[in-house]
């Protein structure tokens, strides 16, 4: 589905950015993105949507079809001149079915009411859960989310991953996300990768599938894989200084 | 407890009404106090020539310049001199716009053309554009071919800088947006180019309205028949001030006016802006 080696994007003089990355994401399987702000995590995501050329090393992320992987960036990235409605079906091809389609994850994500609202009118969560639509109705393949979920509160948050989740289920749809949020991570992901450093390399590697979804929030297992990441976060941090 | 959660209430609903009111208020108020002022200074006008503090030949009463405004209407003359002075503007405009977003476009967008075309444009604005009057004229004669396109260049320039500036800041995140959707160039021009560079062409036609106004003096200076810019002349000829501030007066409220109308679909069009001026 994706799958990267040697990959390396470098700025400054090779000072930012992201270097030496191999991986092979599977099909349908959610990889999460751990990494101190400023380890390139973005950067990695630009490169994988293919909006990002000067990347040297091997990248493979058309699928079958030949598409590109959708996204959701980091910041809403809304266009000021359109409604919630409109934005959310901004990618969306014009036919029958598209106005319930869209009024579908309008619900979904908590906007109900506010369709005819411009981006100036919302709040910073409300403007992410458009983007979030957004990004979810053209249903792509292989999903990219640069941290969907931080600007929602902790209740929001939750309802949102199980929506993830729930589309996942019917959809089987590969992901890649990138989040500050370990709770989320380990609620959600197959695998997760650490990044470290500046420029970012990858620094480990946790392999959650033996844990069946759904998870059990706050269950013990996923406590002690949390312990474990926060030593890998930890030694990281110990070896940089 | 009761006695709180009603004055809570209480204070809610007052603050809805202290909401509306000044709503209302404001746009009587926004209005009229435009109008204080000017009508201080024409009173003040008046009363000084009937004192004859102005002499009546180099500065006449409004209430004569306004005397002279009605009887050129009652006559007719007023109209077509109106009429022909709107058309000039009008079709200078639109030939000036129209080429203006042609080229600005191109040139905004693709990074060829602007190399090719830009720095051609930059030295041609730099020509005072009255400095082409000689040379329209010996082209077109003193009729409304060279009238018109004297309009049209000085509408151009501010449409094209602005058309060129929006297009060329166009947020490059909103871009991605649509490549994330493989927008072909054509839908990434329509679908976020255009609506994003809207503020700014806007901006620009307004200057360029202004501009047409400004060169439409000119343009019937420099030899008409007709229009509102030709009775500065006679008034000039004829040693009738009454005429000349009638038709500077005129050209004041024709300018106001078709700059409102601007103003109008600028504030229709740019609502979702998250600006000062759209705080409510
Ligand atoms: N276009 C660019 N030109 C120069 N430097 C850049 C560019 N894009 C990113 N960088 C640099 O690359 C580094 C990584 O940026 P990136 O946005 O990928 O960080 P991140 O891991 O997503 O951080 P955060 O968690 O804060 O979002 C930063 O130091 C940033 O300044
Ligand atoms: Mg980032």
């Amino acid at each position: 589905m994706l799958a990267v080696q040697q990959l390396k994007r470098v700025f400054k003089g090779g000072s930012a950015g992201f270097r030496n990355l191999h991986f092979t994401v599977q099909e349908s399987e959610i990889i999460g993105i751990l990494g101190t702000s400023g380890c390139g995590k973005s950067t990695l995501l630009r490169v994988l949507a293919g909006l990002d050329q000067n990347f040297t090393g091997k990248l493979k992320n058309k699928d079958k079809d030949g598409k590109q992987p959708g996204m959701m960036f980091q910041e809403p990235r809304l266009m000021p001149w359109l409604t919630v409605k409109e934005n959310i079906g901004f990618g969306v091809k014009d036919g029958a079915g598209k106005e319930v389609e869209i009024q579908q994850f309008i619900d979904l994500v908590g906007l109900t009411g506010f369709e005819n609202h411009y981006p100036k009118d919302l709040s910073g969560g409300m403007a992410q859960r458009t983007a979030i639509a957004r990004a979810l109705i053209t249903d792509p393949s292989v999903l990219l989310l640069d941290e969907p979920f931080s600007a929602l509160d902790a209740f929001t948050k939750m309802q949102l991953q199980d929506l993830l989740l729930s589309l996942w289920e019917k959809r089987k749809t590969t992901m890649v996300l990138v989040t500050h949020d370990i709770d989320e991570a380990l609620y959600l992901c197959d695998r997760i990768f650490v990044l470290k450093g500046q420029p970012g390399e990858q620094y480990a590697e946790l392999i959650l599938d033996d844990i069946k979804k759904p998870r059990q929030r706050g269950s013990h297992e996923l406590a002690e894989r949390k312990s474990n990441i926060l030593n890998l976060l930890d030694l990281s941090r110990q070896e940089a200084n | 407890m009761a006695s709180k959660t009603e004055l809570w209430q209480s204070r809610a609903s007052e603050k809805k009404k202290e909401l509306l009111r000044p709503l209302l208020k404001e746009r009587l108020q926004g209005s009229w106090l435009g109008l204080i002022i000017p009508m201080i200074l024409l009173i003040s006008w008046e009363i000084a020539s009937v004192r004859g503090v102005f002499e009546a030949h180099l500065l006449p009463a409004p209430t004569v310049v306004l005397a002279k405004i009605s009887e050129m209407a009652a006559d007719g003359s007023l109209w077509s001199h109106i009429w022909i002075t709107l058309y000039r503007v009008f079709i200078g405009f639109v030939i000036g716009t129209a080429s203006a977003v042609v080229i600005g476009s191109f040139v905004g967008y693709w990074k060829l053309a602007e190399n090719l075309l830009d720095s051609l444009v930059q030295a041609f604005r730099s020509i005072p554009s009255l400095a082409w009057v000689p040379l329209f004229i010996l082209w077109m004669g003193i009729g409304e071919p060279s009238k018109i396109v004297l309009i049209a260049v000085g509408v151009f320039f501010p449409v094209y800088l602005n058309i060129v500036a929006g297009i060329q800041g166009v947020d490059r995140k909103l871009i991605e947006v649509g490549k994330i959707y493989q927008f072909s160039s054509l839908q990434i021009v329509r679908r976020i180019i255009l609506p994003s560079a809207l503020p700014s062409f806007i901006t620009g036609i307004r200057s360029g309205l202004g501009v047409g106004w400004m060169f439409v003096v000119a343009a019937e200076l420099m030899g008409a028949s007709e229009g509102l810019g030709y009775l500065l002349v006679e008034g000039q000829n004829t040693y009738a001030p009454d005429v000349v501030i009638a038709s500077i007066l005129l050209f004041a409220l024709l300018g106001k006016g078709s700059d409102s109308v601007l103003k109008l679909v600028e504030t229709k069009a740019l609502h979702y802006q998250d600006t000062l001026a759209n705080q409510g």
